[in-house]
């Protein structure tokens, strides 16, 4: 068993509260990704579940046991970091090998001239040399084991580095935003790599990011966090469909979701679409709204933009009346029609996809009902 | 722990200094006295100050001193930063011979060229003057050398978009290389400063009058003058001597420091 | 010379050459005084001393003669600069191990906690800053037989001191212990600015590996990475420790009989004492050759293994 649990885990620098009390059940196996903007204090949490840095208040187990007080070498976690931080003046073969050889060789053993003549340290580097022989094969970089990482590029760091965390078969694989330093078609490449190590090995991952298509298309369950709190725990369906929260229906997605105050309605439209009493902002998807001609639509404005991607196209509506700050967004299938900037349209989104929040920004369900946290 | 270990390599450090000011402000008797005090018992530094400055013109001393880095400095600075812009951002035949040549010229330790340059001067009567401690070091190695880095490191198309606005290469230099450059040109007038401020061995060669001596050769001056034969007015004579500098560090001390590790990192 | 080279705006090849030729004459404007110079005080002087070495000149001769290398003859027959070498040596031999492993001592205690970081960088850089000429006096009064600090604080404990600067035996090690005084705090902030630009993602993987105690840090993630700093701070102090002349001159003229006499002291001496130009000038090759061979061997020795690239 390899779940992590964390308990009201409260850090502070200085007077500022980096995390306010985070409390998060990661199931074994699970692949979890905790999304959040820069400076959330996601990395700051990881750092805390590894052990270098130390919670001021709260708990934190994993496999059942608690870790508080283990130094990250006792805690059994292996971790990629987003700088991979190999060691630059190791090959890649011993850069895997290092944390077998500290756990396996006693510090005689470890010398350089001298441990070569220690007893028993021959028979463990011929196992030590065999795991990262393998680990390499896996990872596809066994033709690069006597190189050094200023040799390489950053797929290849990012695999050497993927490497010297799974060559110690841990319970738990911590990840800061690996993937942040590469382009973005190794990016892509990389995210089907990375899932496919988690759906091979079964283990716990933990995968921070601050990249909502990242964090949808890997991960089992999102936590999204900002400023210090964890907002929201579901699935990315979940997430996307049903925001508990304005902020991650506004982080989630891409193109973003359509944010419009209650006002902005024209007046009729009250009738149609049902809006809860205590309603203070609208949402709804891009793919959530058709165009109509002004007069049959709850909003109206001009077209300000035209985003055409091929299999779809983006239409950029400046909305007239009170108070909506930015375009809505209107996805169409392409067909004959003939969209120009500047033509007066209508939006029509469909009211039983139309999303609820109160002035506070949590989620309204029914009838003026906030949505409770769970 | 770390501040034991670190408060007796500071002791170290700080015992001469606090030795020098000690000994500068104590009466002949105690200094010689078995017993040993590190305050003196009666105050006689007012005495010791007064022969040192007296017997010897220390003012004179740090003003030639002044005078001497300022001159070699700006020197420096006229004949060097012209020849790293070209090295840096000019395209010439021969430019990178050239930047051997000076490479080259960094590993040559400046005593080396005593004998041929105390000829020149004495072949142009030079000897025994101001210009006898500034001419040799008009030319800097290490000046051209970190003042060509820090210009590589300004990129082409700032220089470009000058050009077009009509900019002579003068005026570049002058209005956009210069002021980039400010750190670089702090590393190196400090580590030009320091090192002529303290320098024995070039003025112990090339000067004769007491009037012309800098710091360093003040120092040796007055410790074989007679009043140098008395250890208290001597120490008052080197915490004089050694004061400035140091002031000047302690007032101004990350400078220092980060000029030497700008100096290290090219 | 026109390059017949393509500008990359697409001009006219006539006025790309008219360009290239003007970036030419101001470059060589630009050059013009430091290029001079560096003739007249740099290598001009260099070439003159090599040519001095091969006469009998002295300043102020109005006439000289070519010796061939009976200069270079006297000079490896003379057992006092075969002296002055040796001295050289072993004086190097103390102080650049003496500097670089207390500089870096200082600079990892001083890293290892923030607790009054600015205080003691500056405490250890004074000697570096100060004038040698003197502090070598006030090292001279410390070192003094009966009054110095030094013989005093061994009363102390019983033991009793020598006569640092008057007796062959200890000079020299006194006179290296001054320079390592002077030069510690200069690798020391060296070593100090290679310290904090180590990424801390790297001891983060590290702990997590496993190497979290003192010695592994030092050993995987410190010294690996210092290894360009330490190959400067090596080379430089070595380089300054060639140079000693200051402490020499000022306390010891190189006595007693010899025992502390340093080659750019023999170098002075016989050029400028005696006015022994010739001589002077062949010392000057052999001391020149002898640190611009020992730089560069040092160099490109360890530019091999500790460049990671």
């Amino acid at each position: 068993m390899s779940d992590i649990s964390l308990k009201s885990v409260v850090k502070r620098h200085g007077d500022a509260l980096i995390l306010r009390g985070i409390s998060l059940d990661i199931r074994d196996g699970e692949f979890m990704t905790l999304l959040g903007p820069s400076g959330c204090g996601k990395s700051t949490l990881l750092r805390i579940i590894a052990g270098l840095d130390m919670q001021d208040s709260g708990e934190v187990m994993i496999a059942g046991r608690s870790v508080d007080g283990l130094r990250p070498k006792e805690r059994d976690v292996a971790m990629v970091f987003q700088s991979y931080a190999l060691y630059p003046h190791l090959s890649v073969f011993d850069n895997i090998a290092l944390p077998l050889r500290v756990r396996r060789l006693g510090g005689l053993q470890r010398m350089p001239l001298l441990g070569g003549l220690m007893p028993g340290r021959r028979a463990i580097e011929t196992a030590i040399r065999r795991e990262v022989e393998e680990t390499a094969a896996a990872l596809d970089i066994s033709h690069l084991l006597g190189r050094k990482p200023g040799q390489l590029s950053g797929g290849q760091r990012q695999r050497a580095a993927l490497g010297r965390a799974l060559v110690r078969h841990p319970a738990v694989f911590l990840m800061d935003e690996p993937l942040s330093n590469l382009d973005a078609k190794l990016r892509v490449q990389m995210r089907a790599e990375i899932s496919g190590l988690h759906r091979r090995l079964g283990s716990t991952f933990l995968f921070v990011t601050h990249d909502q298509g990242e964090a949808m298309t890997m991960s089992d369950r999102v936590a999204v966090m900002m400023g210090g709190e964890l907002i929201q725990v579901g699935t990315p369906e979940e997430l996307y469909h049903d925001p508990h929260d304005l902020r991650v229906a506004e982080f989630i997605g891409s193109p973003r979701i359509n944010v419009m105050p209650v006002e902005a309605l024209v007046p009729e439209a009250g009738n149609r679409c049902a809006v809860f009493p205590g309603a203070a902002t609208l949402a709804f998807r891009p793919e959530a709204a058709d165009l109509s001609p002004p007069a049959t639509a709850l909003l109206s404005g001009r077209i300000a933009a035209i985003e055409n991607l091929g299999s779809d196209i983006f239409i950029e509506v400046a909305v007239t009346g009170e108070g909506a700050a930015l375009p809505i967004i209107v996805r169409v299938k392409p067909s004959s029609d003939r969209f120009i900037i500047g033509d007066a349209v209508g939006i029509c989104p469909d009211p039983k996809r139309i999303i609820q929040f109160a002035a506070s920004g949590r989620r309204l369900r029914t009838q003026g009902r906030e949505h409770v946290a769970a | 722990m770390r501040h034991g270990a670190l408060l007796l390599t500071t002791v170290f450090a700080l015992l001469p200094f606090v030795w020098m000011i000690s000994l500068s402000l104590k009466p002949p008797e105690e200094i010689f006295q078995p017993a040993f005090h590190l305050l003196p018992q009666t105050l006689h530094g007012f005495d010791n100050y007064r022969i040192a400055v007296t017997a010897a013109p220390m003012h004179r001393f740090l003003l030639n001193g002044l005078f001497v880095c300022a001159a070699i400095f700006s020197l420096q600075m006229l004949v060097c930063i012209p020849c790293a812009y070209a090295l840096a951002k000019l395209r010439f035949r021969g430019r990178d011979t050239l930047f051997s040549v000076v490479l080259l010229g960094l590993l040559i330790p400046p005593q080396a060229l005593a004998i041929p340059h105390f000829v020149l001067l004495h072949v142009f009567g030079l000897l025994d003057t101001y210009a006898a401690l500034i001419l040799p070091w008009m030319i800097s190695t290490l000046g051209i050398f970190l003042m060509r880095q820090f210009f590589r490191a300004v990129p082409d198309e700032l220089i470009d978009a000058a050009r077009l606005d009509g900019l002579g290469e003068f005026e570049i230099i002058c209005r956009i290389m210069l002021p980039v450059a400010v750190p670089a040109l702090t590393a190196f007038g400090i580590f030009s400063v320091v090192a002529h401020w303290n320098d024995l061995f070039w003025p112990l060669i090339a000067i004769r009058s007491e009037e012309l001596s800098t710091p360093a050769l003040g120092m040796l001056l007055f410790r074989d003058d007679e009043a140098g034969q008395f250890t208290g007015p001597l120490m008052a004579g080197a915490v004089i001597i050694v004061a400035p500098l140091i002031l000047a560090f302690l007032f101004a001390q990350q400078r220092f420091i980060d000029s030497i590790s700008f100096t290290a990192s090219n | 010379m026109k390059h017949a080279l393509p500008s990359s705006k697409g001009e006219p090849m006539a006025l790309v050459a008219g360009r290239r030729r003007r970036e030419q004459g101001i470059a060589w404007l630009a050059m013009a005084p430091a290029v001079a110079l560096l003739i007249l005080l740099l290598f001009g002087p260099i070439l003159a001393v090599a040519v001095f070495s091969f006469t009998d000149w002295q300043i102020g001769s109005p006439s000289l003669r070519f010796l061939g290398f009976d200069n270079y003859r006297a000079l490896f027959a003379d057992a006092v600069f075969w002296k002055a070498l040796a001295n050289t040596a072993l004086y190097v031999a103390i102080v650049v191990p003496g500097t670089v492993i207390l500089g870096l001592v200082v600079a990892l205690l001083i890293e290892a906690r923030p607790a009054l970081r600015s205080f003691y960088r500056a405490a250890h850089f004074l000697p570096v800053m100060s004038t040698m000429a003197a502090m070598a006096i006030v090292w001279s009064t410390m070192l003094h037989p009966t009054i110095g600090l030094v013989n005093r604080l061994l009363a102390e404990f019983g033991v009793s001191g020598v006569n640092w600067l008057r007796d062959e035996r200890t000079v020299l090690p006194a006179l290296a212990v001054i320079g390592i005084w002077q030069s510690f705090g200069f690798a020391m902030v060296l070593f100090v600015a290679g310290l904090k630009s180590i990424p801390q993602s790297l001891y983060d993987a590290a702990a997590i590996d496993g190497a979290d105690g003192l010695l592994d840090r030092l050993r995987t993630v410190t010294m690996p990475m210092l290894g360009p700093v330490t190959m400067f701070v090596l080379i430089l102090t070595a380089k300054r420790a060639f140079e000693v002349f200051d402490t020499v001159r000022v306390l010891t003229k190189g006595g007693p009989n010899f025992a502390s006499d340093v080659l750019l002291h023999r170098l002075y001496t016989e050029s400028f004492d005696f006015l022994r130009t010739g001589y002077g000038a062949a010392l000057t090759v052999v001391y020149l050759a002898v640190v611009m061979l020992l730089t560069r061997a040092q160099a490109r020795m360890l530019d091999r293994r500790v460049h990671y690239t």
